[in-house]
């Protein structure tokens, strides 16, 4: 389900509440999400270790001041410094349109935003933040809108990633999202487009520009309803762009308010951009836009062609809508709607086909402006989902932010492609998800060099077998050599040996028999010695022959081996029971 | 200390240089490791001859051995390394004590050092097998050391040295040795990411060696692609390329079905993958190598471009198809529906294939790329590919058109460049001409400039195509004048190439009709032009076409076909002879009668040399003046003509510097006879130094005559300074630097004197054992009349001789508007001009700028401002920066372009062979012949600046 993103971790012990978003959708308590479910009884602070914000978009942050000052609930709040900046700027909105315009009471208040984002600590990427000793997380960047970012969850060697939004090609104004190899236990990914392929942005851009560039030239003016924050960046970066390149000269504006704070930040967080403004920022900073003005009311009866963004972005109410009205008669002009419009709003009729539209007091407006759709989306597209988890490699993923029939195809395709298993929890519902933690064992240096010394080269990919003693104490492991274990301990070593009587055909004397044994195994490639008491070792083992008590003809051999030796021991009594050699002499 | 004396001069015996046994002494003295250290370092600062080489080798080991900390010993190592390098020294001897020990060392980082020792060692001696057999052994053994380092080391020296020769490699019978890359490619899985990325190293050094790597090296490479490491990522693509082409016909067996590819397929496939690594640097890597393999079947090819769209399941199709579409149905761009774009027939879920381990959409994936280092290399793979396959250009034109929409110009002026280079097999689509001539408008120039080359070799297929065309270029034209060429250029091709579909649009064009005269447009209008240049061109090829024109049409071609004459070509108008010179074909082609006069008038001077001086100066000066002219009239032979204009000019100053008249007079008129001279003298000398360092195409035969011109002028010096000084010391100089100079002229072309017979340096030499003995009075007085008796040489004209040209485009020089600026502090100018037939413009090309006060300044442009937009042309774009102290007024500097030259690297003396080179000119002082100028070749642009005083 898309909207109202909260999602609860619970990893090693640690409980973590990923996003705290809002419904755009309800009025009523269901645009928020229902944190009785955290816990029935207890403060959340007490259940929750630490809440990681994704993004700045209200359906990721939109509910933060009323779980935290409402709800109640005092440990950190983690997200990265543009989304710090940003995120209060667009509750504060979101809380003016609920408060002001509505007449909503039982809302949180401007001061509520305020104490709420005292709560935030800010993260850098690639930074690793330790919540506390076990639980650390670090951001990744994850384009989308300015500020996006993916966090790794990790306690322990057991570690979780969540994508928040994302998208895997890059825009006008920001990178492709990016991970390594980290391989997680659970990805937890995004999956709004999960069953839609796109075509390259470059098309869409090119029609875009042409179309607003033939309008211009034409002396036509062109309309462009947009949302405060993201998209709008993106287009105005690239008509900026065009009209330097072009050398044009019509005039581009931007209806003021909420976005002239938000371009301020993203002047600020140049960091966060893509390569191009990255690179020519030292030369100008590419937000600080040379042909995009400030859009005056007054501006709109100007005669000659213009470029309009106004808000908000289906043509609802405010400012394009006002502007919309003035324009709507000439053929010469043109509006470009860049996204999505709800049924019902002037933007869906526009675009549906509608030339004549009804508008409030029984007014007809005609339409004879061009109506022109171009999408610019910024999530992730199937292959882009399909790109991170191959560069993530993570051993189970979980889809979420999408519909589930969607998501059932694509977990069929992950699990078909990279076998790991997949899941698609429905709102409410809990998965859990098993995994192999590796427990991490001290081993002394001198003992894994003395073993290491022994075997061949050291080699990664092939596990090694080494002696030592496994000592679990005071919550620790240790990997020690046999010696200092006992010593530890305070236990006495006791050999173990093995023995073994062979009996060995063989008429002639003690001395001689043992010769001959002594002969036999003299061919095999181990050290072998005949003592001066008539025994032989091999190695470290020790045969012994004696006549047998009642047949003379009959030699007994005694094998005896400590436990250590168990295969070379095994292995030289079971050549002597082949029995020797005839030997000629 | 004592002790320590002994030693040194015992060493001082056994090897003679003094040096070794200095540096022995000191580390004799160090008392600790640091001291040592530093002794070493100074050491390493001063460079050690040849044959003390091997001394100090000795003396360092014997440290080595004595030596117990780790740092020296491995500055001694690193030492071994460097002194083994030394050119002449044979390492031969050494070779074993660096074995030895490399046995008892214990650091690791020691131990690397010297195997790099040895691996310098082992490259000086590569002819000797068995010491490259046993270096490799002892890395062999080495392969076991628990450090990186010294593993990387290993490998790399048997990358280096391990053999390659077939049989060669079978006779060592040392099973180390046997089979290097087996032992290589153990290594492939090491546990460190730097030995396995030294390890796919080796073996591209191997294979660069020339070894031919097994193919079952492949499947190691492939599983090395998912390393967790980006360096050996890098180089595993590298190998798997390299395999590819190595067995491009192989069958390798795809995974986990029963099917097999083509090796080059697979790793095509495989390569395709790496375009959506993680890492940057692999995507670029895997882009640029995509591009070289061509063995690749068109199938997988087109793949790579073709990324099946879908949306909500349902296959929709992409925007280019849509396109093509739209064209083939005879609508033109429609305007945008929502919901144009609906995705169209149910997919089988089953059958979509989101990772496909094929190479499907990884172009698309490079174009989109986030890094523009990625685009690029995907841009020029796709050229490179395209260039091989017609149907493969065919098809990616929809992506290259789109990469003009970049938003880095590097990248589209990459793939505008890149599609001039298949333009051969591509025809454009209307839609996409329209995209590609949106361009124009670039506020670019080097865009607008490569967009108008582009123009000029596509094929159009429509009469609006070409319509389309014209109408987008005379936009460009009315809003970037200075385009003009470029564009005249470009229409010129763009008529010679269509000339049918030309020809409908031409009444509409010409704005003629049927029944009504219309006005005359105006001739100087470059609108107007342009139209004509793209008319007269189709026409050339198409006969019909004139029947079109009106009177003033025919008028105006005359008039171009003058003015223009590059861009308008010879007509055949009916009832009209025609306009230019009739190219008859029983005139070859370099018998062309501008060129015969040429020829003509040279021979003219050069046969009448016996006349009176007064004759010789009047016939000079009139074929100068020809020869001005004609360079005028015909540009092709204006480097010609203007080459010999200057000799000839030299001659006539001679001639008169050395009338017989002005030299008889008292003793009171001798100043201005003088200052007639030495300016003569001075000036020819210049013109030599133009005449050598400004034309392209100049051969030795003409570079013998320059230098025999400037040495007469040498001569013409000395003389009017005999004449004018008093006192016989200065002439004591002059006259053995004079001599000198004929000495090396002599040396340098010797084997040119056979045909300066009866010249001024062949009567010189024979006189020569009399000059040397002789006082410098008596030299200068044989001089004269030497000088005043040779003859004149004759000027041999090379094939092709150019002019090397500059012109400053801006700063216009026209603005009335001073560049302000607070004085202290800089102000940057830019400067755009465009160089001809330069040679290597990054070494010689210098801006002056000249501030009203005299003051000059000369900056060295970067060579990355100088771009090459053509064979023989340059551009150069640069930024000077000016700044002064304050002025009262605004004032006007000059900025002009100079040619350095320099005659050392004159080609006179690259012409000669070395060995006679060699033993002589070392005894000569460097600076003799290194006579270091700048020739100012570009007319000078005056700049309005104006530095305020700065605000308190």
């Amino acid at each position: 389900d898309v909207g109202r993103s909260c999602i609860l971790v619970s990893i090693a012990g640690k409980n973590v509440m990923l996003d705290c978003g809002m419904h755009m959708g309800y009025n009523d308590d269901r645009r928020f999400p229902d944190f009785s479910y955290i816990t029935q009884n207890g403060r959340l602070t007490d259940f929750l270790d630490c809440v990681i914000i994704s993004h700045f978009h209200l359906d990721h942050c939109g509910a933060l001041p009323y779980f935290s000052e409402m709800v109640g609930y005092d440990r950190p709040i983690y997200m990265t410094h543009p989304t710090k900046a940003i995120c209060p700027i667009l509750l504060e909105d979101y809380r003016k349109i609920t408060v002001d315009k509505k007449g909503e009471t039982n809302f949180f208040t401007s001061q509520m935003i305020k104490d709420c984002m005292k709560k935030v600590v800010a993260v850098h990427l690639h930074q690793t933040v330790q919540v506390d000793e076990e639980l650390e997380i670090k951001a990744y960047y994850a384009g989308h809108v300015l500020g996006a970012a993916m966090f790794q969850i990790k306690v322990g060697c057991e570690s979780v990633v969540y994508t928040g939004d994302y998208n895997m090609t890059p825009d006008r104004h920001l990178g492709a999202a990016w991970i390594d190899k980290c391989r997680p236990d659970l990805l937890i990914t995004e999956s709004t487009y999960a069953t839609t392929i796109r075509d390259s942005k470059r098309c869409r851009e090119r029609d875009f520009l042409k179309k607003v560039h033939e309008t211009v030239e034409r002396g036509g003016k062109v309309l462009i309803p947009v949302f405060a924050l993201g998209r709008a960046q993106e287009l105005c970066i690239l008509l900026e762009t065009f009209w330097e390149r072009m050398n044009l000269k019509a005039p581009i504006y931007f209806s003021t308010g909420l976005t002239e704070k938000a371009n301020h930040y993203y002047k600020l967080f140049i960091t966060w951009t893509n390569q191009k403004i990255r690179k020519t920022f030292v030369q100008r900073n590419m937000f600080e836009f040379k042909h995009i003005k400030a859009f005056d009311r007054a501006f709109a009866d100007n005669p000659g062609p213009m470029v309009v963004f106004a808000t908000p972005g289906m043509l609802h109410a405010g400012q394009s809508l006002q502007i919309f009205r003035k324009w709507a008669g000439n053929e010469k002009n043109m509006v470009i709607m860049p996204g999505y419009c709800v049924q019902g709003t002037v933007g869906h009729k526009i675009l549906s086909g509608q030339r004549k539209l009804e508008m409030e007091g029984r007014q007809i407006l005609e339409v004879k402006m061009q109506v022109e759709y171009m999408s610019f989306s910024a999530h992730a597209d199937a292959k882009g989902i399909m790109q991170l988890i191959r560069q993530a490699e993570p051993r189970n993923v979980l889809l979420v932010h999408g519909e589930a029939k969607k998501m059932e195809f694509l977990k069929q395709k992950i699990e078909q492609e990279f076998h790991v298993s997949c899941y698609m929890p429905a709102n409410g519902e809990t998965t859990t998800i098993l995994t192999n933690p590796s427990i991490p064992v001290d081993i002394s240096l001198g003992l894994l060099k003395r073993e290491t010394a022994i075997g061949l080269l050291p080699d990664a990919k092939k596990p090694k077998l080494m002696h030592g003693t496994l000592m679990m104490k005071d919550n620790s492991f240790r990997l020690v050599s046999p010696e200092q274990a006992l010593k530890e301990l305070g236990l006495t070593e006791h050999q173990l040996r093995f023995t073994c009587r062979v009996h060995i055909q063989d008429p002639r004397k003690e001395h001689e028999t043992v010769l001959r044994v002594y002969n036999h195994l003299k061919g095999q490639d181990y050290s072998v010695q005949h003592l001066p008491d008539g025994s032989i070792t091999v190695e470290s083992i020790l045969i012994q022959a004696t006549a047998h008590s009642e047949d003379q003809g009959t030699k007994v051999l005694l094998v005896s081996w400590t436990y250590q030796d168990e295969e070379l021991g095994s292995y030289l009594t079971s050549l002597l029971k082949k029995g020797l050699p005839q030997s000629t002499a | 200390q004592q002790q320590h004396e002994d030693l040194s001069t015992k060493k001082l015996r056994l090897t003679k240089p003094s040096k070794s046994a200095a540096l022995h002494v000191d580390l004799c003295k160090a008392t600790s490791p640091a001291d040592a250290l530093q002794y070493l370092l100074q050491f390493t600062r001063k460079p050690v001859e040849v044959e003390s080489v091997e001394g100090v080798v000795r003396i360092l080991l014997e440290h080595y051995y004595k030596e117990n900390d780790a740092s020296v010993r491995l500055k001694i190592a690193s030492l071994l390394g460097l002194l083994s390098k030394t050119a002449g020294f044979s390492p031969d001897c050494i070779m074993d004590d660096a074995i030895n020990t490399l046995q008892n060392e214990k650091s690791h980082q020691v131990l690397a050092q010297l195997l790099d020792t040895l691996l310098v060692i082992g490259t000086k001696l590569t002819e000797n097998l068995p010491v490259r057999m046993r270096l490799v052994e002892v890395a062999c053994k080495h392969l076991t050391d628990s450090s990186h380092g010294v593993r990387n080391k290993c490998l790399q020296l048997i990358g280096c040295l391990g053999p390659v020769e077939k049989g060669l490699a079978k006779e060592g019978e040392n099973q180390a040795a046997k089979d290097v890359q087996k032992i290589i490619g153990d290594h492939f899985n090491d546990q460190d990411p730097r030995v396995r990325t030294a390890a796919i190293k080796a073996m591209l050094q191997l294979h660069e060696r020339g070894l031919k790597l097994h193919q079952a090296i492949y499947s190691q490479a492939c599983k090395l692609l998912a390393d967790d490491y980006e360096q050996v990522r890098s180089a595993a693509v590298q190998l798997i390329w390299v395999l590819s082409q190595l067995y491009p016909e192989s069958i390798v067996p795809i995974p986990s079905s029963n099917e097999e590819i083509r090796l080059v397929d697979d790793a095509f496939g495989k390569i395709c993958h790496m375009v959506s690594d993680g890492s940057w640097v692999v995507r670029v890597q895997a882009a640029k190598l995509l591009g070289s393999m061509q063995q690749v079947s068109s199938h997988f090819l087109e793949q790579t471009l073709d990324k099946k769209l879908m949306s909500d399941l349902r296959r929709k199709r992409t925007a280019h198809e849509r396109a093509k579409e739209l064209y083939s149905s005879g609508e033109f761009s429609s305007g945008r529906k929502w919901g144009d774009d609906a995705p169209k027939e149910e997919i089988d879920t089953g059958a979509v294939n989101l990772i496909e381990s094929g190479a499907c959409g990884a172009f698309v994936h490079g174009l989109e790329d986030e890094m523009y280092e990625v685009r690029i290399a995907a841009v020029e793979a796709l050229c490179m590919l395209a260039q091989s396959s017609p149907s493969f250009a065919e098809k990616c034109l929809d992506f290259l058109v789109d990469m003009f929409n970049d938003e880095i110009e590097e990248v589209r002026l990459q793939s505008i460049h890149t599609m001039r280079k298949i333009s051969n097999n591509i025809t454009l689509r209307e839609d996409q001409l329209d995209t590609v001539l949106a361009v124009l408008e670039d506020s670019s120039r080097d865009i607008r400039e490569a967009l108008h080359e582009l123009l000029c070799c596509t094929n159009v297929s429509t009469k609006e195509g070409i319509h389309l065309a014209l109408v987008e270029l005379l936009k460009n034209l009315t809003k970037y004048p200075t385009d003009r060429e470029s564009i005249w250029k470009c229409l010129k091709f763009l008529g010679s190439r269509h000339p049918t579909l030309v020809l409908p649009l031409v009444p509409e064009l010409l704005s003629t009709h049927p029944f009504f005269d219309t006005p005359e447009p105006d001739m100087d209008d470059p609108a107007y032009i342009a139209v004509l240049v793209l008319i007269f061109n189709a026409a050339k090829s198409c006969p019909t076409m004139p029947a079109l024109f009106s009177d003033h049409t025919f008028r105006h071609y005359a008039y171009l076909r003058d003015s223009l004459s590059h861009l308008v070509p010879p007509l055949r108008l009916p009832g009209r002879k025609l306009v230019s010179s009739p190219v008859s074909p029983t005139i070859i082609p370099h018998e062309d009668p501008s060129q015969q006069f040429l020829h003509q008038s040279l021979e003219r001077v050069y046969n009448l040399q016996h006349l009176d001086p007064q004759g010789i100066q009047e016939l000079l000066e009139f074929t100068i003046r020809d020869l001005q002219r004609l360079g005028e009239l015909q540009s092709e032979l204006a480097g010609m003509a203007d080459f010999t204009a200057t000799y000839l000019r030299c001659q006539l100053l001679l001639v008169k510097a050395l009338q017989e008249k002005l030299w008889n007079v008292a003793a009171p008129l001798y100043l201005k006879q003088n200052a007639l001279a030495s300016a003569a003298a001075k000036q020819i000398l210049e013109e030599t130094y133009k005449m050598e360092f400004m034309y392209s195409g100049v051969e030795g035969r003409q570079v013998v005559i320059i230098h025999h011109m400037r040495l007469q002028a040498k001569a013409l010096q000395l003389i009017v300074t005999a004449r004018t000084t008093r006192g016989v010391e200065p002439l004591f100089g002059m006259c053995e630097k004079f001599l000198q100079e004929v000495d090396s002229f002599q040396r340098c072309f010797i084997s040119e004197l056979p045909h300066m017979q009866g010249s001024f340096v062949d009567k010189l030499l024979d006189l020569m054992p009399r000059l040397v003995t002789s006082k410098p009075s008596e030299v200068v007085k044989i001089l004269q009349t030497t000088l005043r008796q040779s003859t004149f040489l004759h000027l041999p004209l090379p094939e092709q001789l150019h002019k090397a040209t500059a012109n400053i485009i801006e700063p216009t020089g026209e603005s009335d508007n001073p560049l302000r600026f607070t004085s202290g502090l800089v102000v940057a100018l830019d400067v755009d001009a465009t160089l001809e037939h330069v040679q290597d413009p990054q070494g010689t090309i210098k801006v002056q700028v000249l501030y009203p006060d005299g003051q000059a300044q000369l900056i060295h442009p970067k060579p990355a401002d100088f771009r090459n937009p053509g064979p023989g042309r340059h551009r150069l774009i640069t930024q000077v920066y000016l700044s002064h102290t304050a002025w009262t007024e605004p004032c006007q500097i000059e900025v002009r372009l100079l040619l350095a030259y320099n005659s050392n690297r004159s080609k006179a003396s690259t012409k000669i062979p070395k060995s006679a080179w060699n033993e002589s000119l070392e005894a000569l002082p460097p600076s003799e012949n290194g006579i270091e100028g700048t020739i100012p070749f570009s007319k000078p642009v005056k700049v309005y600046i104006m530095p305020k005083p700065a605000r308190r």
